[in-house]
């Protein structure tokens, strides 16, 4: 009797549960980009990565948790476990040999295995001069492959990293593509299975493969019968790309898509004027990223090189108020380059509150006095105007630099906007350095992102280096230069610590950069889909596509 | 008149090859170029990624090098790869161009069905309660904004009545039925903001004719309304409007842009919009191109509809 009880209750636990979270038939995720291709190497591009994480796996990721982790292999390689050793090369610098073991029943869509051979062929056309591979710094560092199995390769790097151990690449299947690299390496780009075969079962082994693209309008995937995590729930999920917001808004409400993706979706006043209107019908989530909007100030510009009127300009924001007066709160202040989620995060680096007071003795003690008309005049008789420059249209940009004009205004600070077309800002003003104030716009990075590109002094653009370099502020001092190379190579987690708060330091007190606030990208759900965690770095959701459930509605 | 027709198109071939050089040129004097847009969604690209992919894309060449190479390839009928689609320029722009030609054909044809006997009636009755009306009926189609008439038309009939899908593509299966719904708000649209401009044209042109002598002759002559009006008026009267339709019709073809963006339609307009702006110049020259030559042969088209419509003219 008491046998049959428990078999009963066993049986209405199940059906409730089967119930509770049920295989849905198909979601239609709304996007606002298609991608340009399809090819994991070619380009990057966010939609790309966006689609892609579903058929396919890095080798390595960061997860929800900005933890670095296996995905495509099985166990994470390092010093500790031998997996990794360094090693002398041959000219007597110091590399390392990390062995990765691919997970065994990673297979393709077609069943063929994945293999270290597609390790090999990916690195090889990797370093073609013209497969026109977007990473190619990726795989120069890569000195040789060892194969030691069909799952299990070393690669010699030419240098000794703190990350060592990431490779955040997707394999190319090298049973489809060799052939078409080998026909001829420049025509690969144009002649990829990723583009011209889509659908190709080969080259899928995530949880869905691809079963059909309408360029420019939608991509259709189906569970991939090889796949050997977890079974999806849905069978059918559509991303539809539809590039204007307004009308995505109206797709949901329609019911033709069921999401709008966070990753490349509504703005966020979009987002909460949009959840003010129909908030009770969807879930809303709001993640602060690795987007990180700031001022870029013009170092050359005698005004902005005397540290006592940048820090002055900072303490004459109010960037709270801004955050809970244009953002509803979400997009929280950036205190410099290093996002709070990020493990190397120090708290305790030197901040910049809404400080008036402070902000008008600075002036002062750097010779900026009131005037008669209320802007600040120095000993010459020269204003305090500063030329403030962001991308035309973009509306949020042009709303905050209309703030920080009118805050700065309080303090007698002249700052005069001048907005451009994105591609003349970002094509000409700002990687020629021809700004001559500041530049609002946004960095984005990555976990543990070392800003070598943007903070070193060989890195500023110049005529004589073909404007190479992202160091638009012209930043140069030594502590920094030597704390980024020491970064690079600390493989030791407390000291790199300790040399990334020196680094953060040194970023409060000297000031290139304004920092403003951290972007938040806006999901919009529906209320029966469960299982979807914003990352908030540049892994996507869709990394961890077949936990997403339905509940029954 | 067959000379006439192929002097006219070798001009038009000089036209296409001169806006080909034009195009090309403007396209890459613009700031930042296909590099900057991918270096710029990577942050672990280097600088010499930059330039080994500038040497690659060939974009460290000169402009009039770069238009040379592009040029003896177009001869040859390889008029390239698209950038943004990683496809063949031509394997991208023709199901645009049909799609275009769909959406474009049936709200021009619809929007001269509907502006002849609006335009007409107009123009019988100047100054009356029915002139007022059309007129202000072709004016509020003139005034409204099409991405906002898009956005009504999307909430009332996609999100309230929900009889008709919000935008987008039909699936690949479906038949003709359910792809036709999906052209039904864009052809709307594009039809409401189009035929108010033609009413006008054709009022105007009327009220034109019916003052000229010879039709003051044919109403002498004891002719019927409809012989006048169809038969003398408006065949004079189409003269100015085929010009203004052959204009319209060349800029339709790539002008229909704010309605394929609002409704997610693969058109031509969104196409080159897109391929200008994320620097793809095969893509964005091609369509161009495309769209002058469509307007060079509407014009053409209006200029032989001229013989038909006045004897009197006629070309050597």
């Amino acid at each position: 009797m008491r046998a049959r009880l428990t078999t009963l209750l066993c049986a209405v636990i199940l059906s409730l549960s089967t119930a509770t979270m049920a295989r849905a038939a198909e979601l239609k995720i709304g996007l606002s980009q298609f991608p340009s291709t399809l090819n994991p190497q070619i380009d990057s591009m966010l939609a790309k990565s966006y689609v892609l994480a579903m058929t396919q796996r890095p080798i390595t990721a960061y997860d929800q948790d900005w933890n670095l982790i296996c995905m495509l292999c099985v166990e994470l390689p390092t010093l500790e476990n031998g997996q990794a050793k360094l090693e002398t090369l041959p000219d007597g610098r110091q590399g390392i040999a990390v062995t990765y073991r691919l997970q065994p029943d990673a297979t393709w869509g077609d069943g063929t295995p994945v293999t270290s051979a597609d390790m090999v062929f990916t690195w090889e056309a990797g370093l073609h001069p013209k497969s026109g591979f977007t990473n190619f710094e990726t795989f120069r560092r890569i000195l040789a492959i060892d194969v030691i199995d069909d799952k299990t390769f070393t690669l010699h790097n030419d240098r000794v990293t703190f990350d060592y151990n990431s490779l955040q690449l997707d394999l190319l299947p090298a049973h489809v593509e060799r052939p078409i690299f080998e026909t001829d390496p420049a025509a690969y780009r144009n002649r990829t299975a990723y583009d011209r075969d889509p659908t190709n079962p080969a080259l899928a082994f995530g949880p869905y493969r691809i079963v059909e693209v309408v360029s420019g309008s939608r991509i259709v995937l189906e569970p991939n019968s090889t796949w050997s995590g977890p079974a999806p729930a849905f069978d059918r999920i559509t991303v539809q790309v539809i590039e204007n917001t307004a009308a995505l808004e109206a797709n949901l409400l329609s019911g033709a898509i069921d999401m709008i993706a966070g990753e490349l979706g509504l703005t966020i006043d979009q987002a909460l004027a949009f959840e003010k209107r129909q908030g009770g019908r969807y879930t809303f989530i709001y993640k602060p990223g690795l987007i990180y909007e700031h001022l870029d100030l013009n170092l050359d510009n005698p005004i902005l090189a005397d540290r006592r009127v940048r820090r002055a300009l900072v303490y004459a924001l109010d960037r709270e108020a801004l955050n809970n007066t244009l953002f509803g709160g979400k997009q929280p202040v950036a205190r410099s380059s290093v996002s709070p989620l990020d493990w190397i995060y120090d708290p305790n680096v030197p901040t910049y509150p809404f400080a008036p007071d402070r902000a008008d003795a600075l002036l002062k003690e750097a010779g900026w006095i009131p005037g008669s008309d209320g802007i600040r005049q120095n000993a010459a008789g020269e204003r305090l105007t500063i030329e403030l420059m962001t991308t035309a249209g973009n509306r949020t940009r042009e709303l905050v630099a209309q703030v920080l004009q009118s805050q700065w205004r309080e303090l007698g600070i002249d700052a005069r906007i001048r907005n451009e077309p994105a591609r003349v800002f970002f094509g000409e003003t700002v990687s020629k350095r021809k700004f001559t104030g500041a530049a609002m716009f946004a960095w984005l990075s990555s976990p543990e992102n070392v800003p070598r590109t943007t903070l070193y002094s060989d890195q500023i653009p110049t005529a004589e280096n073909n404007w190479a370099g992202q160091n638009y502020t012209g930043f140069k001092n030594a502590e920094m230069d030597s704390l980024i190379d020491a970064i690079e190579i600390e493989l030791d987690r407390d000291k790199r610590k300790a040399l990334w708060s020196r680094l953060q330091r040194l970023y409060a007190e000297e000031l290139p950069v304004i920092p403003l606030y951290w972007r938040a990208e806006a999901y919009v759900l529906p209320k029966w889909l469960k299982g979807v965690r914003p990352t908030g770095h540049q892994g996507t959701t869709t990394l961890w596509v077949e936990e997403w459930q339905a509940e029954a509605h | 008149m067959i000379r006439y027709i192929t002097q006219r198109l070798a001009e038009s071939l000089i036209v296409l090859f001169v806006m080909s050089f034009v195009i090309y040129a403007l396209i890459g004097l613009m700031p930042g170029d296909p590099v900057d847009l991918m270096i710029n969604a990577n942050p672990r690209a280097t600088a010499e990624d930059a330039a080994r992919l500038r040497a690659l894309y060939g974009l460290d060449r000169p402009i009039g090098e770069r238009y040379l190479a592009w040029l003896g390839a177009a001869l040859q009928g390889d008029l390239g790869y698209s950038r943004l689609h990683s496809r063949p320029v031509l394997e991208v722009l023709w199901p645009r161009l049909g799609n275009t030609a769909a959406l474009m054909g049936i709200s021009f044809i619809l929007a001269i069905a509907l502006a002849l006997p609006f335009g007409i009636v107009a123009a019988l009755r100047p100054r009356t309660t029915t002139d007022t009306s059309i007129n202000l009926i072709a004016f509020a189609g003139i005034s409204i904004p099409p991405f906002w008439l898009a956005i009504l038309l999307i909430i009332l009939f996609a999100v309230v009545l929900g009889w008709l899908p919000a935008g987008g593509m039909p699936p690949s299966n479906a038949g003709f039925g359910v792809s036709a719904t999906y052209l039904v708000l864009p052809v709307a649209t594009l039809t409401i903001v189009t035929v108010g401009g033609i009413v006008r044209f054709i009022r105007a042109a009327m009220i034109e004719a019916l003052r000229q002598d010879y039709v003051r002759t044919a109403w002498a002559k004891g002719l019927g309304e409809r012989q006048v009006v169809l038969g003398h008026v408006l065949r004079n009267a189409m003269i100015p409007v085929v010009t203004i339709l052959a204009l319209n019709f060349g800029a339709l073809f790539s002008g229909a842009l704010i309605t394929e963006t609002m409704f997610g339609y693969l058109g031509m307009g969104k196409t080159i919009y897109d391929a200008i702006l994320g620097n793809d110049f095969n893509l964005a020259l091609v369509g161009l191109l495309l769209a002058t030559a469509t307007t060079l042969l509407a014009n053409l088209a209006a200029d032989l509809c001229y013989t038909w419509l006045d004897p009197r003219i006629t070309y050597r």
